[in-house]
């Protein structure tokens, strides 16, 4: 308890009978590699809107490095190092990439509402954002506009932008979405070399990313965190199987003769 | 330096954006020489006017340029910051008036009018911006034109400011405290022209600025703003009081020029028409607005005496054939300009972008 970065505490989202987020209580410690997998509509993506502050919740808690950000808004929440990721990629197109990274690097330790230029401070700026760009392996595509990226460079780009915001958690929703084989492994490989300062929870459909990244898993079914454990031990889930293969109609396997 | 980005751009275009300019190579994006002669011959050319032209004819670039110093607080709004606005003409005319009112009953110097104009277009832009900018889009584009009307409607009946009668009996503006008053056409433009290259200096260098980037930033992507960590709202607030302090700048212009203000000069008409010179010169470039202004101030006052009465028809056909033919403005015929996701739609622009 005492070394969870991020508590949820019975956190809920309804949109009127229907809950998307239906009580979920939760620790993730600080360091970790977590994963959030489950079903499709299962409510991944709408924890995870709530938990960044996009959403607000219907009721619940957000406690993050011990201090309650449930009434703080998503810049809030970004400013204390909560920061996410998009599920499609979510640019500013009508820039370049460095300009992107640059907006990136500014709301973690420039003054983004500074009117005037300064020289020195725009190239602190500019050598940052050039070193995220580089960390992503961007650097030579640095003045293309980023509407004009891969969608793989655009996630490599999305990746460089939230480590420029120099975050403790990142939140990655479905980041491998879309990628292909080569890009998903590159992916993996980008996390894995992210520093143990930074905690990762991820939301994937990828199950080969997930037992490779990740060190503890929860599952989360009809809104409802329904597992939580080593990847092991998830995957040996009764109601984990239920959720992802349904409930089998007699009590004999699934595949057995039929008796 | 940065006040070359949007040329930054042309380096690797956008591919789905392929028009005939697009995907030029080895050119060099940043030929900072080449910009600077350009801007040094056409502040020249500007300034040698009044050597050439006639009396009226200075009188009419004197108020397109007052008019263009409006259009680019417009543009920093519409196409920098992605907020299309009608609102911009209720902070020129807090210019105009406050400067007139100046002028009238406290001191001819044209510099007191442009600082007191200047600074009370800024505060009140910032609390009519403080409810508008909690807006967005359509419902923002309506918030200041209600801004823009009420403005009018207030000229229209305070007695103060002439009400419907308008304000006259400006006297000539002095630049030197105690010094003889500008009378001359020519002079006075070149007050004109002090004031308008002062509000372009500020609206590039704001630009790009960090501020400037975080405007654009709201433009492509308000939410992902947000997500990076940064609270919007002060952000287009201090767009807005910035772009208001330039319009009110424009209004201190134009009142040491026509030295007559009438409810008029703050109507829908000027607001569209401002709003129209944007779209026309290339919204976000905010050179572009500037001849877009030129081309309109031109059309209505010049060209239309040709075509009695037909003013706003020559102006109705230019809009269509501006909109065919340059559809990212006149700035964007030369490269390809910033787009934004709000206003001003790129071809096959990636809906991703606008959220």
């Amino acid at each position: 308890m005492s070394d969870a970065l991020l508590q949820l505490r019975d956190l809920s989202l309804r949109y009127g009978s229907l809950a998307a987020v239906d009580g979920v209580t939760l620790d993730v410690r600080a360091g970790a590699r977590h994963a959030l997998i489950g079903p499709n509509g299962a409510g991944k993506s709408s924890l995870f809107s709530v938990v960044a502050g996009h959403t607000p919740e219907t009721s619940g808690r957000v406690v993050f490095d011990g201090q309650d950000v449930t009434g703080l808004g998503e810049a809030g929440r970004a400013r204390a190092g909560l920061v996410r990721t998009f599920q499609h990629s979510s640019l500013f197109l009508g820039m370049t990439v460095l300009e992107n990274a640059k907006l990136a690097v500014e709301r973690a330790q420039g003054r983004p509402k500074r009117p005037w230029p300064s020289p020195r401070a725009d190239r602190a700026i500019r050598d940052e954002a050039m070193q995220h760009l580089k960390s992503v392996g961007l650097l030579d595509r640095r003045s293309a506009l980023s509407g004009a990226l891969s969608h793989g460079e655009r996630r490599q780009l999305e990746v460089g932008m939230v480590l420029a915001c120099r975050p403790r958690l990142v939140l990655f929703d479905e980041p491998t979405a879309g990628m292909s084989v080569a890009e998903t492994t590159r992916f993996a490989e980008l996390v894995e070399s992210l520093p143990r300062e930074v905690t990762v929870v991820v939301v994937e459909h990828d199950l080969d990313v997930v037992f490779r990244l990740a060190e503890r898993v929860s599952v989360l079914a009809a809104g409802k965190l329904i597992a939580d454990g080593t990847p092991e031990a998830v995957r040996a889930d009764e109601k984990v199987r239920e959720a992802y293969l349904g409930r089998p109609r007699s009590s004999g396997p699934l595949f057995g003769v039929a008796s | 330096m940065s006040a070359t980005e949007p040329m930054a751009t042309t380096a690797v275009p956008a591919p789905r954006s392929a028009g005939p300019a697009a995907g030029v190579p080895h050119h060099n994006p940043r030929r900072p020489l080449l910009r600077r002669t350009i801007v040094g011959v056409v502040v020249l050319v500007l300034a040698a006017l009044p050597l050439f032209l006639a009396p009226f004819q200075i009188g009419l670039v004197g108020r397109i340029l007052a008019f263009a110093l409006l259009v680019v607080s417009v543009d920093l709004l519409t196409g920098v910051t992605g907020m299309p606005t009608l609102g911009q003409v209720a902070y020129f005319g807090t210019g105009a008036y406050t400067a007139g009112l100046v002028a009238i009953h406290v001191t001819e110097n044209a510099l007191v009018q442009l600082a007191a104009g200047t600074a009370l277009a800024a505060v009140v832009a910032m609390v009519t911006g403080a409810v508008a900018v909690r807006t967005a889009g359509i419902v923002f584009l309506m918030v200041t034109l209600a801004i823009g009307e009420l403005a009018q409607r207030l000229a229209d009946s305070l007695p103060l400011v002439g009400a419907s009668n308008g304000l006259a009996g400006i006297p000539p503006i002095t630049v030197v405290p105690g010094g003889e008053p500008l009378r001359l056409a020519g002079l006075v433009y070149w007050w004109v022209l002090v004031v308008f290259l002062l509000g372009m200096v500020v609206a590039f260098v704001v630009k790009a600025s960090p501020l400037g980037r975080s405007m654009r930033g709201v433009r492509d992507g308000e939410s992902r703003l947000r997500a990076l960590g940064q609270n919007t709202y002060p952000v287009k607030l201090l767009a807005y009081t910035i772009a208001g302090a330039i319009a009110g700048a424009a209004g201190t212009a134009w009142a040491a020029q026509t030295r007559f203000i009438s409810p008029g000069d703050l109507g829908f008409d000027m607001a569209a028409f401002a709003l129209l010179s944007v779209v026309l010169g290339g919204a976000g470039t905010l050179w572009g607005p500037v001849i877009g202004a030129a081309l309109v101030i031109l059309v209505r006052d010049w060209l239309a005496s040709y075509v009695e009465g037909r003013g706003a028809l020559l102006l109705g056909v230019l809009f269509v054939l501006a909109v065919y033919l340059l559809p990212r403005g006149i700035a964007g015929a030369r490269w390809q300009p910033t787009w934004s996701p709000r206003f001003g739609r790129a071809p096959g622009a990636s809906r991703e972008g606008a959220r």
